[in-house]
C-alpha cells in the first residue's frame, strides 16, 4: 500500500490537485498499487502546489508542483520509495523555504488530516485546552497577556486585555466571535488554517470561552470561502462528537458550542461592529464605539471578537507557556506573524516568522523576486488599506511599530508585490473605488469622500489642472483621515497617500507624456 | 390615466415556489440572527432572493419588509434575479491586479459583450466581480461555479468559459 498526502486547500485545487488525484488513481490501478490518500491542507508553499507527499521509511517525501501529466513519470522514478525526480523536494520540513520558518500556529497545517480529531491529538492538539480547563479564567487571561499576543486582524490590540474585559463583565450570556471575514487582498492565512487545521481554531475559541465564561461561539466567514466553510463545519461536528464541544467540554462539565455563519460579499463586515450587526441579521453598518463589543457586543452581550489567527495562536501559548511565545519577536511585537506573499512573486505562499524580519527578506529570500521576471517596483503590505512601499523602504522590519513609523501598517500580514508595469495612480484610484463600493454609508467623509476621490483621481490622471486637483486630493485625504468613523474611510488615505508620496512620477501626467 | 409602467412591477421570479419558500424559511427561522442564513438558503434554491419571499421573511422573523429589503440590498451577494446556468466570479483585487487581472477581465467581458454581473445572451454564463478569493499567491484567480482556479491567462479563461457554455 502506498500512502499519499495530497492537499485539498483551495489554492491546491486552483492549481489542479483534483486532476493529479485522478491521474494518481488511474496510474496506481494500472500498476496494481493500492493507494491510501490523505487529503491535507496546504503547508503554505503555494508555488509548490499541488505538493504531493509519499510516506516512506525516511519520512514524507514531497514532489511539487505536480501536474496530472507528471504522474506516470513519478511512478517510473519510483514514487513509492521516494525516488529521484526533477520535482522531488525531499522532506518538506528540511526544504530551506520551510526550514527557515518558525511554525507555531501553522505547525500542523498541511501535515495533519483536517477532519481527524485523532490526528490532531497525535500532533499535540487539545493540550492547551486541557491545561486551560484546569485553570481559573483569570489565570488563562494572565497567560495570554504575558505572551504579548496582539490581535492579528489588523489593529494589533492586546488579546489578553480584551478577554479580561469580557471576563469581568457580568451578564447572563456571553459570546465568542471569530472574525474569519479575511477580506484583505493578499491575505489567505485564515482560510488556510480553517481548511488545514480547523481544530486549532476550535481549540483557541474554546479556551477563550472557558476564560471569559462564554457558552456560544460563532465563526463569521466569507461566502468567497466555500471550502473553508465546509472544512470548519465538518471539524465542528467531529469535535462535538469527540466531546470537545457541547455540554461537557473535555469532560469538564463546562458548556461551549459554536457554529459557522457566512457573510454575503461585504468587505466592511470584517470590521468587528459591522460583523456583529451582520451576525444579528442586520445590514452590516458600523456601530459607534463605545460601547466596546467586549462590553456590549453580539445581541448586546459581552463578546470576545478576535481574528482567526489570534485564537489559533492561543493553543500553542497555553501548551508551551507564555514566555516561550514571547521569546519570539521584537519590542512590543511578540510571537510570530503569518506573512502571506502574494501578487507578482515567484514563490508565493504563507511563511510564519518571528516579528522583526525585514520586508526585503520576505520578498527576495522567500518570494524569490517577481513572477514576471521584470524589476520590482512596489509592494502593498496590509491589504487594501495598507501602504504602497518602494524599494527604498524594503528594509523596514516587519513589526507593528516599525511599519507605523514608515507610514504603513502590517494589518493581517498580506504582502502584495508589483513589478514595474504597475501604475500607482491607477492603484490610488482603485483604493477610492474600493472604498466607495464597500463603504457602509454611515458617515459622509467615507461615503462621499471616496466618490470624490475617484473623480479627483480621474482628473489627475487625465492631466486636468494638476496642481489644483492635487491640492483637492490632499484636503480630501486629510478630511477622510480625521473625520471618518472607522478605518475603512479613515485608512483609505494610506494607500492613496503612500502611492502619491513614494511614486509621484505616476501622478505627474505632463512629465510622463514628455518622457 | 395610463396604467403604471410595467418596469415598476418586478417580474415574477422563475421557478418561484411558495410552498418551498415557506419550508426553507421555517428551516432557518429559529436560528439566532436568522436573516442571513434564511436569505442564503433562498438564494441557494432560487438563484436569487425572490422579491416574492421578502414579505414572508419579514413575517417569519418579525421584521418590517423595509428592514428585510434593506438587508438584501446591503450585501453584494444577494441577487434580484437568477444568474445564468454557470457563474464565474473573477477576482478584481490588488494581488490579482498585480498579475494582470484588469486586462484579463476587460478582455473577457469584451469578448462576451457583457458587463460585470451580466449574463451572456445564451443564458449560460454570468460573470460577477469578486474582491479577493484568498487565492492571491496563485493569481489571477476565479471561482467557476464555486471551484477555484488560479494562474489564469486569457487562453485558460476562454477555454473554461467555452466549456461551461457548452455544458
Ligand atoms: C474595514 C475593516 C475591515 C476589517 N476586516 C477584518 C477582517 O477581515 N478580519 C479581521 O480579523 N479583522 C478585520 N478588521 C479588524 C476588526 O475590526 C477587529 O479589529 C478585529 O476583528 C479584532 O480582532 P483581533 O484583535 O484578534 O485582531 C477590519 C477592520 C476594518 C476597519
Ligand atoms: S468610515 Fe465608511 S465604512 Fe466606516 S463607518 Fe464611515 S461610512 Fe461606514
Ligand atoms: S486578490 Fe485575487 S484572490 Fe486575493
Amino acid at each position: 500500500m502506498m500512502r499519499i498526502y495530497l492537499p485539498q486547500d483551495a489554492a491546491a485545487l486552483a492549481l489542479g490537485a483534483e486532476a493529479v488525484l485522478r491521474a494518481l488513481q488511474a496510474e496506481a490501478s494500472r500498476r496494481g498499487v493500492v493507494l491510501d490518500v490523505v487529503r491535507t491542507g496546504t503547508r503554505g508553499a503555494v508555488w509548490l502546489e499541488p505538493l504531493l507527499e509519499v510516506e516512506t521509511p525516511e519520512g514524507r517525501i514531497g514532489y511539487g508542483p505536480v501536474k496530472a501529466g507528471d504522474v506516470a513519470g513519478l511512478f517510473d522514478a519510483g514514487l513509492p520509495e521516494g525516488g529521484a525526480h526533477a520535482l522531488r523536494v525531499g522532506r518538506p520540513e528540511e526544504h530551506p523555504w520551510f526550514a527557515g520558518q518558525t511554525r507555531l500556529t501553522f505547525a500542523r497545517c498541511g501535515v495533519v488530516d483536517p477532519v481527524s480529531v485523532a490526528d490532531y491529538r497525535a500532533h499535540g492538539g487539545f493540550v492547551g485546552l486541557e491545561k486551560a480547563l484546569a485553570m481559573s479564567g483569570e489565570a488563562i487571561v494572565d497567560t495570554v497577556k504575558l505572551s504579548g499576543l496582539r490581535g492579528r486582524g489588523g489593529a494589533g490590540f492586546p488579546t489578553g486585555i480584551k478577554w479580561n474585559t469580557v471576563r469581568l463583565a457580568s451578564a447572563d450570556r456571553k459570546y465568542v466571535v471569530c472574525n474569519a471575514d479575511e477580506g484583505d487582498s493578499g491575505t489567505f492565512a485564515d482560510r488556510m488554517l480553517m481548511e488545514g487545521d480547523p481544530f486549532c481554531l476550535i481549540e483557541g475559541m474554546a479556551i477563550a470561552a472557558i476564560a471569559v465564561g462564554a457558552t456560544k461561539g460563532f465563526i463569521y466567514t466569507r461566502s468567497e470561502y466555500p471550502h473553508a466553510v465546509r472544512a470548519m463545519r465538518a471539524a465542528i461536528v467531529a469535535a462535538r462528537r469527540a466531546g470537545w464541544l457541547g455540554d461537557n467540554v473535555g469532560g469538564s462539565g463546562r458548556a461551549f458550542d459554536m457554529e459557522v455563519r457566512v457573510g454575503a460579499g461585504a468587505y466592511i463586515c470584517g470590521e468587528e461592529t459591522s460583523l456583529l450587526n451582520s451576525l444579528e441579521g442586520k445590514r452590516g453598518v458600523v456601530r459607534a464605539k463605545p460601547p466596546l463589543p467586549a462590553v456590549e457586543g453580539l445581541f448586546g452581550k459581552p463578546t470576545v471578537v478576535n481574528n482567526v489567527l489570534s485564537f489559533a495562536a492561543v493553543p500553542w501559548i497555553m501548551a508551551h507557556g507564555a514566555e516561550a511565545y514571547a521569546g519570539f519577536g521584537t519590542g512590543r511585537s511578540l510571537g510570530t506573524l503569518a506573512v502571506q506573499i502574494a501578487g507578482n512573486v515567484r514563490r508565493g505562499g504563507l511563511v510564519e516568522l518571528p516579528f522583526g524580519l525585514p520586508l526585503r527578506a520576505v520578498i527576495e529570500d522567500w518570494g524569490g523576486g517577481t513572477a514576471s521576471g521584470r524589476p520590482f517596483r512596489a509592494v502593498q503590505v496590509g491589504g487594501p488599506l495598507g501602504a504602497y512601499f518602494p524599494e527604498a523602504l524594503l528594509d523596514t522590519p516587519m513589526d507593528y511599530e516599525a511599519f507605523a513609523r514608515a507610514g504603513g501598517l502590517l494589518g493581517h500580514g498580506g504582502v502584495t508585490v508589483f513589478d514595474d508595469s504597475v501604475d500607482l495612480a491607477r492603484q490610488a484610484r482603485f483604493a477610492f473605488e474600493f472604498c466607495a463600493g464597500e463603504s457602509c454609508g454611515k458617515c459622509t467623509p467615507c461615503r462621499i469622500g471616496a466618490v470624490r476621490g475617484m473623480e479627483v483621481m480621474d482628473r489627475i490622471k487625465a492631466g486636468v489642472q494638476p496642481e489644483k486637483n492635487l491640492a483637492v486630493l490632499d484636503d480630501l485625504l486629510e478630511l477622510m483621515t480625521d473625520a471618518s468613523l472607522c478605518a475603512m474611510g479613515g485608512l483609505t488615505p494610506i494607500p492613496v497617500g503612500s502611492a502619491l508620496k513614494h511614486f509621484p512620477e505616476d501622478f505627474d501626467v505632463a512629465a510622463r507624456a514628455a518622457a | 390615466m395610463s396604467a403604471p409602467s410595467a418596469e415598476l412591477r418586478p417580474l415574477p421570479t422563475p421557478h418561484w415556489d411558495e410552498a418551498l419558500a415557506v419550508e426553507i424559511i421555517a428551516a432557518h427561522a429559529g436560528l439566532e440572527g436568522a436573516c442571513l442564513p434564511v436569505l442564503h438558503a433562498l438564494q441557494e434554491e432560487f438563484g436569487c432572493v425572490p422579491h416574492e419571499a421578502v414579505p414572508m421573511v419579514a413575517e417569519a422573523l418579525n421584521l418590517s419588509r423595509a428592514e428585510v429589503h434593506g438587508v438584501v440590498s446591503f450585501y453584494h451577494d444577494f441577487r434580484a434575479a437568477p444568474p445564468g446556468r454557470h457563474v464565474l466570479k473573477l477576482c478584481r483585487a490588488e494581488a490579482c491586479q498585480a498579475m494582470g487581472a484588469d486586462a484579463l477581465s476587460a478582455g473577457l467581458l469584451g469578448r462576451l459583450t457583457v458587463e460585470w454581473g451580466g449574463t451572456t445572451a445564451d443564458g449560460r454564463l454570468t460573470v460577477e466581480p469578486a474582491f479577493c478569493l484568498g487565492l492571491c499567491a496563485c493569481a489571477p484567480a476565479a471561482l467557476m461555479d464555486g471551484e477555484p482556479v488560479g494562474r489564469l491567462d486569457a487562453a485558460a479563461l476562454d477555454n473554461m468559459v467555452l466549456e461551461a457554455r457548452r455544458a
